[in-house]
């Protein structure tokens, strides 16, 4: 099986954010950057179904230079061959998604995995995206599948329950949490994983659909109405639940 | 004239999602002068004039043999079809799990620009710009479409749904043209958590933390919740230990919610639970650490043990809503 593992590098949740003077991105010194967490079940997926299926496993990121870390990560996870569509510039989803759909056309991948969502952004529209200019079908959100022949059948998690859902390859899919425990990688595979080669291919800077005009960090427009523990105190928050904020 | 379509699902044969009367009120908020029309794929005659209640008066339904079991794509295909006949500017879905599916589809079939995870919109439909919360809500980004086309898709509990009418809307038959590989990917069936209210539905959210000790005293938060009629949410930590099921998690690795009310009772409030609930309407955060992060985001906070604050906010909450 041909499988393509799409990924991306965000910043660590932990990370304080600054919006820089632009007004338009994030301050990126002191961020530290790291492989999406949905990734690593898109990634862990790939591998497992190489194990069973054979193939290839394919990772690709669009990034700039410094993207290359979590390539270094997928490959000492396991993956066969790692590939950057290399940019500085801030590219919006459609854009990205050009960019993967296009990677994608070249090698025809059986499956594409990505995560959920990126954690920057969390606009959990790169799967099906990248699924419609492929004409491919797509299962955003996937916490269990199996895969017999051609077809698959898939269960994703939906308000207040989960959805079955049957497809058939090639197809999308995007991974939930608890799909699978990603490997940890071994140190001689992160030792060799820095010298292995990782493709850069140029980028298409085609469409852009939307424009960003401002970033800002959130006003808080919070009551902050903190109180002890008393009986009083209690009973003035119940008070100012129901009479304030008229939420009971 | 502007166009503005609006992507409404049947919750029953009576009524729609609330997050379609969401997605309904928020298009009377941006139309100005713009028509507006609702397109369903399913639904009861009930339920689809409904959307009369919340003052749109056309329901298109579209009709075709093969959007008889849910398929995304090819509602999104027969949506886009619909879209093209009217030349619509632009069209709102709620981001839940279903419009999370076709938004994307849309802003490809039509080059439309997508804009996913609304919280706030402004202006009109000349120029609408949407907002968003990124980076785990840490930030908000204000974007517009730069193609003149729009896909909003709305985060869900963030907008209030109003009713403004009560005229039965009227519904029109669509009938796209649609193939077999429209249809490549199907629902066979869907199965509701039994018994417990989803966080994700819920109006009002008791959530515990590592604070709460244990799993054995998930019955404090259990007892809250049934009080208010709450949903039982839960953090990561708890939900790490085995405390309690995956379903109940909220933060970036769980679900996201926005009811009224949340209530946090020892949950610190680390980044990836505020990413989850932040966007609620109003915040309790019960934590007997004064300088848990939980308080800065909070409406009101009770610095005190879970244990005995648990008890007596009960007890008062009963004695306010029953006495």
């Amino acid at each position: 099986m041909n499988i393509l593992v799409c990924i991306s590098q965000v910043p660590d949740t932990t990370t304080k954010i600054q919006v820089s003077g632009d007004g338009q991105t994030i301050d990126k010194s002191g961020v530290k950057f790291i492989l999406n967490p949905y990734d690593e079940f898109a990634i862990e997926e790939g591998l497992k179904l190489r194990e069973q299926f054979g193939g290839a496993v394919t990772a690709l990121t669009v990034g700039s230079e410094t993207s290359k870390e979590i390539l270094r990560t997928a490959l000492a996870m396991g993956v066969d061959k790692a590939c950057i569509v290399k940019t500085d510039a801030q590219l919006d989803s459609y854009n990205v998604a050009e960019n993967i759909a296009g990677f994608a056309k070249n090698i025809s991948p059986d499956l594409i995995i990505f995560g959920r969502q990126s954690i920057d952004f969390d606009s959990s529209s790169m799967a099906p995206m990248v699924a419609e200019m492929l004409d491919m079908p797509s299962i955003s959100v996937v916490s269990s599948w199996k895969i017999e022949g051609n077809g698959i059948q898939a269960e994703r998690d939906i308000e207040g329950g989960k959805e079955i859902l049957s497809t058939t390859l090639p197809c999308v899919i995007s991974a939930q949490k608890g799909l699978n425990d990603p490997r940890y990688p071994k140190l001689p595979d992160i030792m060799k994983a820095k010298s292995k080669p990782i493709e850069e291919i140029e980028p298409c800077h085609g469409n852009h659909l939307v424009s960003l005009s401002s970033m800002a960090l959130p006003s808080s427009k919070r009551v902050g109405m903190i109180v002890g523990d008393s009986d009083a105190d209690i009973t003035s928050i119940v008070t100012a639940l129901h009479e304030q904020a008229k939420v009971i | 004239m502007k166009h503005i379509i609006v992507f409404i699902e049947a919750k029953d044969s009576q009524s729609l999602k609330r997050t379609s009367h969401e997605a309904l009120t928020a298009a009377q908020s941006i139309a100005g002068g713009a028509s507006i029309t609702a397109f369903a794929v399913n639904g009861s005659e009930q339920a689809l004039q409904s959307a009369g209640n919340y003052g749109v008066q056309s329901v298109v339904l579209a009709q075709h043999e093969l959007l008889g079991s849910y398929s995304s794509t090819a509602t999104a295909e027969a949506l886009a079809q619909y879209a093209r006949s009217i030349d619509a500017d632009i069209v709102i879905v709620s981001g839940n799990a279903t419009g999370k599916e076709i938004a994307p589809r849309l802003s490809v079939k039509l080059k439309a620009g997508l804009l996913p995870d609304c919280i706030a919109l402004s202006g009109d439909t000349t120029s609408i710009a949407a907002t968003r919360p990124v980076y785990a809500g840490k930030a908000h980004i204000t974007v517009h479409s730069a193609s003149g086309k729009a896909i909003i898709a709305l985060r869900p509990n963030v907008f209030t749904a109003k009713q403004i009418g009560s005229d039965a809307a009227t519904i029109t038959a669509f009938s796209p043209n649609l193939e077999a590989s429209h249809a490549r990917v199907q629902v066979i069936s869907t199965m509701k958590n039994e018994g417990t209210l989803d966080v994700a539905e819920a109006d009002i959210i008791v959530s515990g933390g590592r604070g709460m000790k244990g799993p054995e005293h998930f019955p404090l938060v259990e007892q809250l919740a049934s009080t208010l009629g709450a949903a039982v949410g839960a953090s990561r930590a708890v939900v790490d230990a085995g405390w309690r099921p995956h379903g109940e998690q909220v933060g970036q690795t769980g679900k996201t919610v926005s009811p009224s009310l949340y209530i946090a009772c020892g949950i610190s409030g680390a980044v990836q639970h505020l990413a989850g609930m932040s966007s609620s309407k109003c915040i309790l955060a019960i934590n007997k650490d004064k300088d848990a992060p939980i308080f800065k985001v909070a409406d009101y906070g009770i610095i005190g043990d879970v244990f005995e604050v648990l008890p007596k906010l009960d007890a008062s909450l009963k004695a306010m809503l029953h006495g």
